[in-house]
């Protein structure tokens, strides 16, 4: 195909670029999670230097874990995160089998209007969003936050799942009619498993996003009970910036359930990237 | 017609909880928020006031000077991410895309890393790196013999946006490289052997092959890059604040728009006046979207195997 399969020194040239990339992408990360655990004098000498029996310390961690109610922010972005999920993928889901199965007036333009939300961030209509939540009384509370993830995820979970809902055989579907079973069974029991590969690709997409967000805890659930990972830990960083054990290990503590739900979803994640399901 | 059709009530049935959720939430803020923007508030009374708001955010020096700073700095912050953040990833991703490259899985996989961490990780993880306390940066330059290059980057005001721009763009580099990969490994190895067959090899086939194939990847990059840097805040946020320092030297619109209307400090919220900020964002972002719909996405020649 190209000059590489038979030259092994752009072999060596393009893993040499891809560790040199590689080393870039996830040094900061490493000088982080190395320097937690290590004591305050040796994170200012030795910086680059793996904790030893001398330097090892987790101070920083007992004061984050003192100080801060990381479990609780974690609780609040698990709820809001997954809760979200749940409602993108249900309702979207549901409009998606609408809009892909059935031929109906307006099925085109209602498409389209669900479609406007992929390219318009949610954010440009923050400040009636707050002023709804004010006035319903939803402010600091996780639902503010879940109604406004779900609503930020459903165009595009109501495009893709669309576009694999089309594909279902309707021979099945029909099959499934002449057995007399009505819509909701027919959707419930036969479509829905057909397209689980779909909503998992769908809820890998919005998992991050949701998780990492900051805008919207930090404007419509500031409250301390209400705080999520991400903003939790801004709050928690700004207030002990001097503290450097404590800042390292909180931002430890902060990567470490992104990473493992990485580790989990990654195959899911690439696999959802790269078979084109955002086109 | 003798028998009409039932009225089928399962289709608003299954349309029903999204169209409600995504009308109310999403599109009804939106427009309310338009409409907001032609009031404000005197002695607590909501007064109707047309478009004086936008004439004095453009106009105005008190609004228009943070304004056109606040534009001007959001799109520095695009052209890097363009002029940077999209190259590396094509040829990251150009590399990877090598059929025969061992432990392409791994470094995809590592190198995308960065894009799933919030950005409160990333700002203050590079806040400590890049601090001239801790010193990290300065004696990794000192290794290569570069120690005269530091300053205290994000703390100056010359570079500090520029800085915050290549953190972004280290922490998404994923993205365009994914799509991108994608893109590459839909080429059918056909058309390759053919170009092979016509002496086009190499870094020769990769322009005239393959870039031109990956051009709608390209455009959707472009435009997703847009949006998303017309609507960003958390990095500046967490790294440098609300007030997005030294001397809003790093105030894009987003950090604009939340200490308008949020209000900071000593500064008092002003919804309406965020109001018409976040009109003028959703004006920039339907322009940058158009652009490429009509203008650029029409244009490209889409190839169909």
């Amino acid at each position: 195909m190209s000059k590489a399969r038979r030259n092994p020194v752009n072999m060596v040239a393009a893993h040499a670029i891809l560790i040199t990339y590689t080393l870039i992408a996830l040094f900061p990360v490493f000088v982080i999670l190395i320097n937690s655990f290590k004591s305050r004098k040796m994170i200012f000498r030795e910086p680059l230097a793996l904790p030893n029996a001398d330097s090892f310390s987790l101070i920083g961690y007992q004061t984050v874990l003192k100080q801060g109610d990381f479990f609780l922010y974690f609780q609040n972005s698990m709820i809001v995160t997954v809760v979200s999920l749940f409602l993108v993928l249900l309702f979207g889901a549901m409009a998606a089998f609408a809009l892909a199965e059935y031929r109906f007036k307006g099925n085109t333009l209602m498409g389209l209007y669900l479609a406007l939300g992929i390219m318009i961030p949610i954010r440009i209509g923050t400040v009636a969003i707050l002023d709804m939540m004010v006035q319903t009384g939803l402010v600091n509370t996780l639902w503010a936050l879940i109604l406004v993830y779900t609503a930020q995820g459903l165009p595009l979970a109501v495009f893709i799942l669309s576009e694999f809902m089309r594909q279902v055989s309707d021979d099945l579907k029909n099959a499934g009619r002449i057995d007399g079973l009505n819509e909701y069974t027919i959707f419930f029991r036969l479509v829905l498993p057909l397209v689980r590969p779909a909503m998992a690709t769908v809820a890998v997409f919005n998992m991050i996003p949701i998780w990492n967000d900051l805008w919207f805890p930090l404007i419509l659930a500031p409250a301390e009970e209400t705080k999520t990972l991400t903003l939790g830990s801004q709050v928690f960083i700004g207030q002990f910036v001097t503290d450097w054990n404590a800042v390292l290990s909180a931002l430890s503590l902060a990567i470490l359930p992104v990473m493992i739900l990485y580790v989990i979803f990654s195959r899911q994640l690439i696999r959802g990237i790269t078979s084109g399901a955002v086109k | 017609m003798a028998n009409r059709r039932p009225i089928r009530w399962h289709i608003g049935v299954f349309l029903a909880p999204a169209v409600l959720v995504y009308t109310a939430v999403m599109i009804y803020p939106l427009f309310n928020t338009m409409r907001l923007a032609l009031f404000t508030e005197i002695d607590q009374q909501r007064v109707y006031v047309g478009l004086q708001n936008f004439s004095a955010l453009f106009g105005q020096a008190v609004w228009s000077d943070a304004f056109w700073n606040a534009l001007g700095n959001n799109f520095w912050f695009f052209l890097i991410h363009m002029l940077v953040q999209n190259p590396i990833g094509i040829g990251l991703a150009a590399i990877l895309s090598h059929k025969r490259l061992r432990f392409a899985a791994f470094y995809r996989s590592a190198i995308f890393i960065p894009a799933i961490l919030s950005f409160v990780i990333v700002g203050f993880a590079w806040k400590l790196i890049l601090s001239p306390i801790w010193g990290i940066a300065p004696s990794m330059l000192d290794m290569v013999g570069l120690k005269s290059l530091f300053a205290p980057w994000l703390g100056k005001e010359e570079y500090a946006l520029t800085t915050l721009a290549l953190i972004s763009v280290w922490q998404f580099v994923g993205i365009p490289m994914m799509l991108i990969y994608a893109a590459l490994l839909s080429i059918p190895e056909e058309v390759l052997e053919a170009g092979e067959c016509d002496g086009i090899t190499g870094m020769s086939a990769f322009w005239k092959i393959k870039l031109p194939l990956i051009l709608p990847s390209i455009g959707i990059i472009s435009v997703l890059t847009f949006v998303g840097n017309f609507n960003a805040f958390d990095l500046i946020y967490s790294a440098q604040g609300a007030l997005a320092g030294p001397n809003f030297s790093t105030d894009i619109l987003g950090t604009f728009m939340y200490r308008t209307f949020f209000g900071f400090q000593l500064q008092l919220g002003d919804p309406h006046m965020g109001s018409a900020i976040a009109t003028a964002m959703f004006a920039i972002i339907l322009i940058g979207v158009c652009i490429y719909l009509f203008g650029i996405q029409t244009r490209i020649r889409r190839y169909q195997f």
